[in-house]
C-alpha cells in the first residue's frame, strides 16, 4: 500500500471554493438574463462575481452539525420552562408588553426576512452570495420558529398574544414594522441586501436585538433569553454577510456609489423610525432596566456606527442623511411613544401605563435636559385624570404617516415644543409626515408609497369608525388585551400566581 | 411504582393561538403547527414588487395549480427548522463514520481502476445537477405560497447544496481535483451529459414555483435518484465490489426515500383539489418525466451501457407506479 499517491492539500479557501463556487456554470442552453431575471434593472454593476469574499465558510455538514447542537439546548431549556412555570420568575408582569411587541411586529419579520433571503438566495448571479444567503434564509426561519416556540407559553396565560397572526396583518402599530419589510421586500436583490443584510442586521440590530435580549436576562425571562444566546452565532454571520455585501458592490463599479448611498440614506431612516418600538420598551416597559435607551444609542448607534462609517469613508460613502436629526430625537422618543400608546391604549394588544414616581425618577436622570422639561408635566397630568377616575384616552383619528405609518408624534428636531408634520402633494393628493426623512423616502419612490395601506382610514372606511367592530376584526379582546396595566386582568393574575408559588397563602 | 412530583399548578388561559385554534380546534397545538401555519402575512401587502410590478408580494396566481387553502399541502413528516436539523445532523454522523471508514482503511485505493472511473464519470458532473436543484427548491421557497409547502423546500435546498458538497468530497476521494475538473468539463462538453444540462438550464427560466417543483423534486430527481443511486451504485457497481461507493452516497439514497414522502402527499393533496389542478400536474409530469428520462439515458449508459435502455424504462415504469398513487396517471 504504499505505492498509495498522497493527496493534495487542499487549503481551506480552496476546499470551500470547490464546495461552493465551483458547482456553477455559464449556462449555455439558455442566456443568464433569462436565468437572473431581476439582478440588472436596479442599475447596479458587478463585473466579476468572483471576486466575493465569502463571509463565512461554512458547508452543510458543519451546518447541520452546529445547528442542530444548539437546537438540543435551546427546546430542552424552554421545555423546562413551561413545565416549571417559567413565566413567574419574570420581574413583573409589566414586562409582558415588550413579549408582545416583539411577537406581534419583529417575529412577522423574521419570517419575511426568511421569504427575502431566499429570493436573493435565488436571483444572484453568484454562487458565494448566493449560498451565504440561502444560509441566512434558512436561519430566519429558525428565528421566527424559535420566537414563537419560546413565547407561545406565554400565550397560555397572558393576554396580547393570542392573535399576533391578525395582527400582524391588521393591526395599526404592526403596519410600521410590516411595510418596513414589506418595502425591502418588494425592491431589488441588491436594495434588499443593503435594506435588510446591511441596515438592519448590520447597522441596526445591535439596537434591537442585544436591548431586547439583554431586557429578557435583566427581567427574568429564561426562554427569550435562550433563544437570545441560540441565535447569538447566527446574528455573527448574518453580520459579516451584510458587511461583505455593500463592500462588494462598492468595489465592483464607481458608479453604485450614489445608488447605495441613496439606499443607506433611506433605510437608516426607516430602521431608525422602526426601533422606536424599542426605545419605549427600553426606557418604560422594563420593569429592571438595561440601560436607557440614550445610553444604548450611544454604544451602538454612535460608537459603533461611528467607526463603521469610518471604514466606509474610503469607498466614498458618508454618514446616511437622517443621522443628525436622529441624534436630535434620542432624548424625546420614547417618552413620545409611551405617550402616545398610552392614550392610544384602548386600541392596543398589550398594556400601558403611568410611570410610576420611581419610574419618572430614573428618566429625569437618564434624561436630564428633556424628561423634567417636557414630559413629567404631562404623565402629572395624565396621572391626575386617572386618579379622577377618568383615563386620558384620545379617540381622535391619529394621523399617519405615508412612510413609516407611525402617529405624527413626534417634534421638530430643534424644536420640542413644536408638533413636526410635513406635507406633499402628488397627483392632487395631499400626503402626510412625521419627519423631512419619511418626506424624502417618499418623494423618492412616490408611486410605490402611495400604495401603503393606511390603517386608520381604512378603519372610518370599513367600520364607519365603529371601533367595536374593528377591535373584533383585529381580533382585540377589549378589556381584556388592551388599556391600562393597572387593572389588567395579566396583572391580576400575574401576582395571585406569583403568590401562589412564592408564599403558602 | 409512580412517583408524581408536586408542582404549583395553575390553570391556562388557553391551549393555543387564535389561528391555530380557528384551524385545528381549540387545544394545544404542535410546534409543527405554532412554526408553520399562517406566518406568512396574508392581508394588506402594502407595496406590488418593483421586480415585477403584475405580482403581488405573496401571491398565489403566479402558478397554474390553484388552492382554496395552500397551508392544506402538508409535510408528512412535520419538519420545522429544528426537526429537520436534527434528522440531517444525525445522517451526517453516519455519512462522517462512512467517510471516514473508506478513507482509514484505505478501501478507496483498493478499488478497481475501472469500477473507480466509471463512479467518478457518473457522480462527479451529478454535483452541477445538484446545484440545479438547489436552485429551483430555492425559487420555490422564495416565490411559492404559505410556510407549510414552502419551507420544506428550503429544507430541500440545503440537502441539495448538501448532496453537491457530498459529491464533491467523493470526487476529491477517488479522484482529486482532477476528478472535479474532469466532471465540470464533462458537465459543460461532453456529448453524454448535454441533454441533462439542458434540461437542468430549462427548468432554471422557470417562475412557476409549483411547475418548478414538478420539473425537479417530481420529475427529474424522482428518475436519477433510483436510477443513479439504486441501480448503479448500490447494484450495479457494490455487486462487483465497489461497495465502498456505496457507503459514500447512503446519504443520497436514504434522503430519496424519506424526501419522495413529502413530494407524494404534495402532489396527492394538489392534484385531489381540483380537475384542473389534475390536468395541470398530468402534463407537467408527462412532459418533464420523458424529458428526464432521455436526458439520463446517456448518463446511465456510462455504467450500464447496453442494459441502459432497459434499465431507464424499468424506472420509468416504477415512476409512473409511484406516481399513479397519487391520484395522477401519466
Amino acid at each position: 500500500m504504499d505505492m498509495k499517491v498522497a493527496k493534495k492539500k487542499l487549503g481551506l479557501k480552496e476546499k470551500y471554493r470547490l464546495m461552493t463556487r465551483d458547482l456553477g456554470w455559464e449556462p449555455s442552453y439558455r442566456t443568464k438574463d433569462e436565468v437572473f431575471p431581476y439582478v440588472k434593472y436596479e442599475g447596479i454593476k458587478v463585473h466579476d462575481w468572483d471576486k466575493w469574499e465569502d463571509p463565512f465558510r461554512l458547508t452543510m455538514d458543519a451546518y447541520w452539525k452546529y445547528q442542530a447542537e444548539k437546537e438540543r439546548k435551546f427546546y430542552a431549556i424552554i421545555d423546562a420552562h413551561a413545565q416549571n412555570n417559567g413565566h413567574l420568575n419574570i420581574t413583573d408582569g409589566r414586562y409582558l408588553s415588550a413579549l408582545k411587541v416583539f411577537l406581534q411586529a419583529i417575529s412577522p419579520g423574521e419570517y419575511a426576512a426568511h421569504k427575502g433571503f431566499s429570493r436573493v438566495g435565488r436571483e444572484f448571479p453568484g454562487v458565494g452570495t448566493q449560498v451565504a444567503c440561502q444560509m441566512q434564509a434558512i436561519d430566519e426561519i429558525r428565528h421566527a420558529q424559535t420566537q414563537i416556540h419560546a413565547l407561545s407559553n406565554y400565550n397560555k396565560y397572558y393576554n396580547g398574544f393570542h392573535a399576533f397572526a391578525d395582527a400582524r396583518d391588521r393591526m395599526w402599530y404592526n403596519t410600521v414594522a410590516r411595510s418596513f419589510f414589506d418595502d425591502a421586500m418588494s425592491a431589488g436583490p441588491f436594495e434588499f441586501m443593503i435594506a435588510i443584510g446591511f441596515s438592519f442586521e448590520y447597522v441596526l440590530t445591535n439596537l434591537l436585538f442585544v436591548p431586547f435580549m439583554s431586557g429578557a436576562a435583566y427581567n427574568g425571562d429564561m426562554a427569550t433569553v435562550t433563544f437570545g444566546f441560540s441565535a447569538q452565532s447566527d446574528e455573527a454571520r448574518h453580520m459579516t454577510l451584510g458587511l461583505e455585501c455593500i463592500k462588494f458592490m462598492l468595489e465592483q463599479d464607481p458608479d453604485n456609489l450614489p445608488i447605495v448611498q441613496g439606499w443607506l440614506d433611506k433605510w437608516f431612516w426607516r430602521g431608525f423610525r422602526v426601533l422606536g418600538l424599542v426605545s419605549t420598551m427600553m426606557d418604560y416597559m422594563l420593569p429592571k432596566r438595561v440601560m436607557s435607551w440614550r445610553e444604548a444609542w450611544e454604544i451602538y448607534g454612535v460608537e459603533n456606527g461611528g467607526a463603521l462609517f469610518k471604514d466606509l469613508a474610503r469607498y466614498g460613502i458618508r454618514p446616511p442623511k437622517g443621522w443628525d436629526d436622529a441624534e436630535k430625537s434620542i432624548d424625546h422618543m420614547s417618552h413620545q411613544f409611551m405617550l402616545g400608546l398610552y392614550q392610544w391604549s384602548f386600541g392596543t394588544s398589550l398594556h400601558s401605563w403611568i410611570p410610576s414616581d420611581e419610574d419618572m425618577d430614573w428618566l429625569s436622570a437618564k434624561y436630564p435636559t428633556t424628561f423634567d422639561k417636557y414630559y413629567r408635566p404631562r404623565w402629572d397630568h395624565i396621572r391626575k385624570l386617572a386618579a379622577e377616575g377618568k383615563q386620558f384616552k384620545n379617540f381622535g383619528l391619529a394621523k399617519l404617516c405615508q412612510t413609516c405609518q407611525l402617529p405624527v408624534v413626534f417634534t421638530e428636531p430643534d424644536d420640542p415644543t413644536m408638533s413636526c408634520h410635513r406635507e406633499t402633494s402628488y397627483k392632487g393628493e395631499k400626503y402626510h409626515f412625521c419627519s423631512d426623512g419619511c418626506q424624502h423616502v417618499f418623494e423618492n419612490e412616490p408611486e410605490k408609497y402611495v400604495q401603503a395601506w393606511l390603517p386608520m382610514p381604512a378603519l372610518f372606511r370599513e367600520f364607519e369608525g365603529d371601533v367595536g367592530a374593528w377591535m373584533d376584526w383585529v381580533s382585540l379582546r377589549d378589556g381584556q388585551d388592551n388599556g391600562d396595566y393597572v387593572g389588567s386582568i395579566d396583572q391580576r393574575n400575574f401576582e395571585q400566581w406569583r403568590g401562589l408559588a412564592t408564599s403558602n397563602t | 411504582m409512580q412517583i408524581d412530583l408536586r408542582t404549583v399548578s395553575i390553570q391556562p388561559l388557553r391551549n393555543t393561538f387564535d389561528h391555530l385554534a380557528r384551524r385545528f380546534g381549540d387545544k394545544p397545538a404542535s410546534r409543527y403547527q405554532e412554526g408553520s401555519y399562517d406566518i406568512q402575512a396574508a392581508e394588506n401587502l402594502h407595496y406590488k414588487p418593483t421586480w415585477d410590478p403584475d405580482q403581488d408580494l405573496y401571491d398565489t396566481k403566479i402558478t397554474k395549480i390553484v388552492m382554496k387553502d395552500w397551508y392544506a399541502l402538508k409535510d408528512p413528516r412535520q419538519f420545522y427548522y429544528s426537526t429537520y436539523t436534527l434528522a440531517r445532523a444525525r445522517q451526517q454522523d453516519t455519512t462522517e463514520a462512512n467517510f471516514a471508514f473508506v478513507e482509514s482503511r484505505g478501501l478507496a485505493d483498493m478499488l478497481p481502476p475501472a469500477l473507480r472511473d466509471t463512479a467518478l464519470n457518473v457522480l462527479v458532473p451529478l454535483r452541477h445537477a445538484a446545484w440545479g436543484a438547489n436552485q429551483n427548491n430555492t425559487l420555490i421557497c422564495g416565490y411559492g405560497y404559505g410556510a407549510v409547502f414552502t419551507q420544506p423546500c428550503i429544507y430541500h435546498a440545503m440537502d441539495n447544496l448538501g448532496i453537491a458538497q457530498y459529491l464533491s468530497r467523493l470526487g476529491l476521494l477517488l479522484g482529486d481535483t482532477e476528478a472535479l475538473d474532469a466532471g465540470k468539463a464533462a458537465w459543460l462538453d461532453d456529448p453524454v451529459w448535454q441533454a441533462l444540462r439542458r434540461y437542468v438550464e430549462d427548468t432554471l427560466v422557470l417562475r412557476d414555483p409549483f411547475e418548478a417543483f414538478v420539473a425537479q423534486n417530481v420529475a427529474l430527481d424522482g428518475l436519477l435518484y433510483p436510477l443513479v443511486y439504486g441501480r448503479i451504485v448500490d447494484d450495479f457497481l457494490s455487486a462487483q465490489g465497489a461497495s465502498a461507493v456505496a457507503m459514500l452516497t447512503q446519504f443520497m439514497t436514504d434522503w430519496f426515500d424519506e424526501t419522495k414522502k413529502w413530494v407524494d402527499a404534495v402532489l396527492k393533496v394538489a392534484a385531489a383539489e381540483s380537475d384542473d389542478n389534475r390536468a395541470v400536474l398530468q402534463d407537467w409530469i408527462a412532459a418533464w418525466s420523458a424529458r428526464a428520462a432521455s436526458a439520463l439515458l446517456p448518463v446511465a449508459e456510462i455504467a450500464l451501457g447496453a442494459n441502459a435502455d432497459a434499465a431507464v424504462g424499468e424506472e420509468l415504469a416504477g415512476f409512473r407506479a409511484r406516481i399513479q398513487k397519487t391520484g395522477i396517471t401519466i
